[in-house]
């Protein structure tokens, strides 16, 4: 029958793309509990670490480390944490929205920014910024992404810290609240703020630094702001997992319903088609 | 009843040891050093090595580390170890290529579209030999 042929085959079309996102949908949905695991695997190194930091702003070193000291800021350095590719919802112009609102809002006080991206999007639209200063970058790091992928671009802006080049460091990226929810979160690694936090040990004491505390210092600070990024990268690797699931959810849901009421228009064309047909070979029958 | 510390030991990527120890040793920068439970605050870097906990006279659990610190506390002996060998240079090198990464796709910004077009080519191309591949088997 030559009747809805055009509808026919758009829904076996849009079937088609039903059963991609449906794919797509449980590879994000396996994956993302992976890097949940992994996301959670980081966490007792960033709490250790967070809590010897903690010791040691109550010690009373008699070095300063620089990376400890507030300086007035001039120009700030941005690293921005975005998934490598799309098809995610909204995680990344979520995440990217907030970092422009961050660059006008320096831009107002007359703050220069330099940006290192980790992840290709994150690449592909700060590029594309005209007044963003782009001074790294980093991507195509896989479901896996291992500390030491990331170590370039830190090193580069601690080095712009340690050369007065920037003041202050922040990272950007989306922190994992649930499966529904990721938010972007801006956090501030540097000048390293130790003074907000309460602390158990009291009294005036300091460690036994071997070989030096500049050395000790210097190795730790980095290894913090590094576990921070990492951290920042592989609850973005969740997040991004978990958006996906979510997007590809509501393609397959939204591919359901088209099909249904395509399904609808056809077979109300294909019963007036019959209706027709019958009503014609009666009326031709009475004619005779 | 012995004194014991605790002693924690964590790498950036997964958490490695944790529980109560008698003594703990460790290749610190300036040599291999013992921790005892109440033992003075100290902080240092390690060097590749053993970390050998010991749980008990018969029980001692040993663990490879390629680097890492040390913090000391009189009831805590945290152990950041690194997961893979790190090198100055190597971090120094890391950069240098970071930022020409940045160099490159400012300077040539349909570059990454390029990369994006390539890949999808690549992806068909292996399809279409997996395909081929799998015709093949089933001529014989």
């Amino acid at each position: 029958m030559a009747v809805g042929k055009e509808i026919r085959t758009k829904i076996a079309s849009i079937k088609n793309t039903q059963k991609i996102t449906r794919a797509m949908e449980m590879v994000a949905a396996s994956k993302m509990r992976k890097t949940k695991d992994r996301m959670q695997a980081t966490r007792p190194y960033a709490r250790k670490i967070a809590q010897i930091i903690k010791h040691l702003a109550q010690a009373n070193p008699e070095y300063k480390h620089p990376f400890l000291i507030q300086r007035e800021v001039k120009r700030v350095g941005l690293i921005v944490v975005s998934s490598d590719r799309g098809l995610c919802g909204g995680l990344n112009s979520n995440l990217f929205r907030k970092s422009l609102s961050l660059l006008t809002q320096w831009r107002s006080d007359g703050v220069e920014v330099d940006v290192c991206t980790i992840g290709t999007k994150g690449a592909g639209f700060f590029c594309s910024l005209k007044h963003v200063n782009v001074i790294g970058q980093i991507g195509k790091l896989g479901d896996t992404p291992h500390l030491h992928d990331i170590v370039g671009v830190i090193k580069l802006m601690l080095d712009a810290y340690s050369e007065n080049k920037i003041d202050e460091l922040y990272v950007v990226s989306n922190e994992f609240v649930n499966t529904m929810t990721q938010r972007p979160t801006v956090e501030k690694l540097l000048p390293v703020a130790a003074n907000d936090i309460e602390g158990s040990l009291t009294g005036h004491w300091d460690y036994i630094y071997e070989p030096d505390a500049k050395e000790v210092l210097d190795h730790l600070l980095t290894r913090y702001i590094e576990s921070i990024v990492y951290q920042g990268l592989v609850e973005n690797n969740a997040c991004e997992q978990a958006a996906r699931m979510v997007a590809m959810k509501g393609a397959s849901d939204n591919a359901g319903k088209l099909i249904k009421e395509l399904q609808l228009v056809y077979n109300k064309a294909r019963q007036a088609a019959i209706t027709q047909e019958i009503s014609e070979i009666v009326a031709g029958a009475a004619a005779v | 009843m012995t004194m014991t510390v605790h002693v924690d030991i964590v790498s950036a990527e997964k958490e490695i040891f944790s529980g109560l120890a008698e003594m703990v040793f460790a290749p610190a920068e300036l040599g291999e050093v013992g921790i005892s439970p109440r033992h003075a605050p100290f902080i240092t870097k390690l060097n590749p090595g053993e970390v050998r906990v010991k749980v008990t006279d018969k029980e001692s659990y040993p663990f490879f580390i390629s680097g890492g610190m040390l913090e000391v506390q009189p009831h805590l002996v945290t152990i950041l170890a690194d997961t893979a060998i790190r090198a100055k240079d190597i971090d120094e090198a890391a950069a240098m290529e970071a930022k020409a990464r940045a160099e490159e796709a400012l300077a040539d910004k349909t570059g990454k579209i390029d990369y994006e077009s390539a890949h999808a080519q690549l992806l068909q191309a292996i399809m279409q030999l997996r395909t081929l591949d799998r015709l093949r088997k089933r001529g014989e």
